[in-house]
């Protein structure tokens, strides 16, 4: 660990929620249709999505209005990704001449960019077309994150509802994010990365050949739009195998910190976004503190893990000042760690080195981080949304200890309401360590694997928890790509994300329909530093204590194999 | 849920012409445009004007006259169209074995020097373009040897290919392994 490697996490940590804050508050005026620099161009555009849709984007929509358009809207995007994904073969804009993908594979590759996944049991270039990457994976990159944002649009306007009906209308909600939120930071974006280095091509690659004679093979695809949107989006689901570690993607410490400042700033946004709508300003900057500290703390437990001595390096008396197995050179230690805590902080899931190395604590981090729910910061939306849920459960709580009925934001909490919240926040645990557990003593499922022993248990954790949590990253020494992986990892991300989804609407609908009440003396402030570590407490305790057995036979028993390997060496 | 299926089917056909369409074409056709050297790869190219690789992309250089870069899992080794790490856990036997093999090899090659961990690791993408400083300077002795030069004329080429930090903190000082090697031939 060295200063400069602290200085880059905390510019790269800082940055992204200092620019989240002026576009969360553009975020916020979007939501709420307020007007926008844009509207001379994009509101054309706009009526025409409501004319052809048939849709009032004035009427607010009750909360099972709203999921019934949310839920059908994604069902619909999966038929079509997974139609195209299954006739690639016969598609144009094919230069690679792929064929189309097996039932289960095209089954699990919608289901993950369709939740904002992007979980990939396929490797980008050897699998998917030019077509393909732009059609369907780069749409779903956009609305899926559309979709994320709109929970939090509804949840917000549930808590200044005073006895009101409506959380807002889903279409307008779905195609305002999308229209001028995300597709232009994602061009602007886009053009600076080509600038970069990012290539945008489609002619599919070129052949070298090299100095020494030998030939070696280029794939090339429209890498630059795809990387903008999949990191502003939350996405994580990169066009080559090697995601963000690949140089294509990220080709200089430049390069990396842009994109890692660009998979947190749009979840800090939401958060942002949510308080100004929600008129809540003060408690969302609790939330935002409890959501950064866990975030910084887990950046600085894996740049210290993996500034410790890696036992390989140790056994064949290299340096082992960094552990650099699956790390790209440019970018090093500190660059990796920071990257490692926002994407799983996040629901991202980009990688810029391969977590599968990571020292065994490093891995557990990352774990954990996605287990705690998503929300230091989390997707766009669905992040605050859930941290939202978070501090009813404390707010509950807190109540339980004082005896008195528990308030949020003007709003009474009462037993349907934390039933709901329960809800949402146990199902996660519940899919993760069910199919863990399943997957552990089933030969079908071992196959997949390439550990034996506790790496072998955390590969099969990390694919269950990045699943159901929607993150899609990976211990990706597994082979994924099987019918029993593809289809229970795809089922953990439909439960991961349209449980909490519907429960969180379903929250909205409750809490919309109470009256807003002021503060009184006896009600419990939720802006203060106390809130905010009796919030982080529930967090981990709610996250710790349900995945602590199953970390312990995994990473923390390798961790502490780890130690005695390099001691014996 | 039927009357949403209309507003469902209307809007994804119109967000796949607008987003999966549109936006990557506008950006390919700004890219190509303004930045066609990048937009395209970055290929570099010989006198003849044949694709040599990509300034981006790692190669696997085996010659004793050329700078080695790191292990690489992509593939047999710098397949820039199967890119992938290892994906090996800290604790894998297997990797214990290679480290070891390739800090051997080093060590026969240049006795009594410090291995730096980019020579004996493989990166995450396996095509990465850059080794450390210190293992090109390791290297320089052999190329110097293979080529007849003096070994502070390979020096010196290393270090006029070695890009230090961004503001000197953000990421790492590195040396293009494909870089030094084409200077090394013009020489």
């Amino acid at each position: 660990m060295n200063f400069q490697g602290w200085a880059e996490i905390a510019l790269t940590l800082g940055l992204a929620i200092a620019l989240g804050w002026p576009a969360g508050v553009y975020m916020s005026r979007v939501w709420n249709g307020e007007r926008t620099w844009l509207d001379p161009i994009l509101r054309p555009v706009e009526k025409l999505f409501y004319a052809g849709c048939g849709v009032d984007p004035n009427k607010s929509q009750n909360w099972l209005g709203y999921a019934g358009a949310l839920l059908a809207f994604n069902f619909i995007g999966f038929v079509f990704v997974f139609a195209v994904l299954r006739l690639q073969g016969v598609l144009p804009l094919n230069p690679q001449g792929f064929d189309g993908l097996s039932p289960h594979l095209a089954f699990n590759t919608a289901v993950s960019f369709v939740t904002n996944t992007n979980w990939q049991s396929y490797g980008g270039e050897t699998t998917m077309s030019t077509l393909s990457q732009m059609l369907v994976l780069t749409v779903q990159n956009f609305v899926s994150a559309a979709t994320g944002a709109t929970i939090a649009a509804a949840l917000a306007r549930a808590f200044t509802a005073n006895r009101g009906e409506g959380v807002g209308n889903f279409w307008a909600d779905l195609v305002r994010t999308t229209l001028y939120v995300l597709l232009p930071m994602s061009l602007i974006l886009a053009i600076v990365l080509v600038a970069l280095g990012l290539p945008q091509t489609l002619s599919g690659g070129a052949v070298a050949t090299t100095l020494e004679g030998a030939e070696q093979k280029i794939a090339l695809f429209p890498v630059a739009s795809q990387e903008a949107i999949k990191q502003l989006g939350i996405n994580g689901g990169g066009i080559f195998n090697a995601n963000s570690a690949h140089p294509f993607e990220n080709p200089s410490p430049l390069t990396n910190l842009i994109t890692a400042v660009s998979i947190n700033m749009l979840g800090w946004a939401a958060f942002f976004a949510f308080g100004r709508t929600a008129m809540a300003r003060k408690d969302v900057r609790a939330l935002c503190a409890a959501a950064f500290i866990l975030l910084f703390a887990g950046a600085a437990a894996i740049y210290w893990t993996e500034t410790q001595a890696a036992p390989a390096l140790v056994a064949a008396g290299v340096d082992a000042s960094v552990n650099m197995e699956g790390k790209e050179l440019r970018l090093g230690g500190a660059s990796t760690a920071a990257w490692a805590a926002m994407t799983t902080g996040a629901s991202n899931g980009s990688v810029n080195g391969m977590h599968s190395s990571l020292m065994p604590l490093g891995g557990a981090v990352t774990l954990f981080l996605m287990q705690l729910g998503e929300i230091s910061p989390g997707g766009i939306g669905s992040g605050v949304a859930i941290m939202v849920v978070m501090a009813m459960l404390s707010v509950f709580v807190a109540g339980l200890m004082v005896g008195r009925t528990p308030e949020y934001l003007g709003k009474k909490i009462e037993g349907r309401e934390i039933t709901l919240a329960m809800l949402a926040v146990l199902v996660i645990p519940l899919c993760i360590l069910g199919f863990s557990a399943i997957a552990a003593v089933l030969p079908e499922a071992l196959k997949g694997l390439m550990h034996e022993g506790p790496h072998g248990l955390s590969e099969i954790l990390y694919a269950y928890t990045s699943a159901t949590a929607n993150n899609g990253s990976a211990f990706a020494g597994l082979t994924a790509n099987s019918p029993w992986w593809n289809t229970t990892l795809g089922v953990s991300m439909l439960i991961g994300r349209f449980g909490p989804v519907v429960a969180v609407l379903a929250i909205a609908g409750a809490v919309a329909a109470k009256p807003k009440l002021a503060p009184t003396t006896g009600t419990l402030p939720t802006h203060s530093s106390q809130f905010v570590g009796l919030l982080i407490g529930v967090i981990i305790i709610l996250g710790g204590l349900q995945f602590f057995p199953a970390l312990a036979l995994g990473p923390i028993v390798e961790h502490f194999q780890a130690l005695a390997a390099v001691s014996g060496s | 849920m039927i009357r949403h299926i209309r507003p469902a089917l209307v809007s994804m056909g119109l967000f796949t012409v607008l987003l999966g369409l549109g936006y990557p074409l506008a950006v390919t056709g700004v890219g190509q445009a303004a930045f066609p050297f990048r937009a395209g790869g970055s290929l570099l190219r010989d006198d003849q004007g044949r694709v040599i690789g990509s300034a981006l992309i790692g190669q696997g250089f085996a010659e004793p006259k050329y700078l080695h870069p790191r292990p690489s899992a992509a593939g047999d080794g710098y397949d820039a169209s199967a890119s992938s790490g290892s994906n090996m856990g800290p604790l894998n036997a297997d990797l214990a074995g290679r480290v070891k093999t390739r800090a051997d090899a080093l060590r026969a090659e240049a006795p009594g020097q410090p291995i730096p961990a980019d020579a004996v690791t493989a990166s995450g993408s396996g095509l990465d373009p850059d080794i450390s400083p210190a293992y090109a300077r390791l290297q320089a002795a052999r190329i110097a040897k293979a080529r007849g030069l003096n070994v502070n004329q390979v020096q010196t080429v290393i270090e006029n290919e070695t890009e230090k930090p961004l503001l000197g903190f953000i990421g790492q000082a590195r040396v293009n392994v494909l870089a030094v090697n084409r200077a090394l031939d013009k020489l």
